[in-house]
């Protein structure tokens, strides 16, 4: 625990906060994915993870390894560039593929609305739905 | 002072983040059908991914950056491959 006692304590404050920040939103985001009724529902609650939790986590290691280390580390906001462009294209997918499924099976789940194709989409899917 | 504080903090996340894996986890047991379970193992991902870098935080080692980081990017990759074994029941065409 060496490193951790030479943070100052204006520096050791935020990064504590932006940690259990991060922490009990990914926590709040998890319970939800638990509690959430439906598919659909669900597909929102792990952006808690991906927004704000990931972020406080990032924030905080950054900090903490740049006073460690004694110069500006910003390899973390790699990380966080990765997953916040990854994160929607993730769950827009997972959505597609899961109202293709339901539609294909003819669920009782999905609203009147969703229940069938409109026309633009007709036209989007039919050339790759060979 | 500031020890101490940075011990309590890492520790609190570690365990609410061990307990978020555990909830995901449960998820992938129960998920009633199969884009709930592919949705839970992407959570999964980015939970271990933050415990990753809690614990190096903590160790005060690069080592953990490094998994985390390829974590994250399988993590995506197989989320992307699952996702598309959803649509059409395979992956490569």
């Amino acid at each position: 625990m060496t490193p951790l006692a030479a943070i100052p304590l204006w520096l050791a404050l935020p990064i504590a906060f932006l940690v259990m920040l991060g922490a009990t939103l990914t926590l709040i985001g998890a319970i939800g994915f638990l509690r959430l009724g439906n598919f659909y529902d669900r597909l929102h609650a792990p952006t808690l993870a991906t927004s704000w939790g990931m972020g406080g986590v990032v924030l905080g290691s950054l900090l903490l390894a740049t006073q460690v280390e004694g110069r500006v580390i910003l390899h973390e906001l790699v990380i966080a560039f990765a997953i916040l462009i990854t994160a929607p294209v993730t769950l827009m997918l997972l959505g597609r593929a899961a109202l293709h499924r339901d539609r294909s099976e003819g669920s009782t789940q999905l609203p009147d609305a969703l229940r069938h194709r409109r026309s633009s989409e007709t036209a989007e899917n039919s050339e790759s739905d060979e | 002072m500031s020890a101490a504080i940075l011990t309590f903090a890492l520790g609190y996340a570690q365990l609410v983040l061990s307990l978020a894996a555990c909830v995901a986890g449960v998820r992938i047991l129960r998920g009633p059908r199969a884009q709930d379970r592919v949705l839970a193992l992407d959570a999964l991902y980015i939970i271990v991914m933050l415990v990753f870098l809690v614990t190096g935080m903590q160790l005060g080692t690069m080592f953990f950056f490094e998994a985390a980081m390829i974590v994250a990017t399988m993590g995506f990759v197989s989320s992307i491959a699952l996702a598309k074994f959803l649509f059409r029941g395979e992956v490569i065409e």
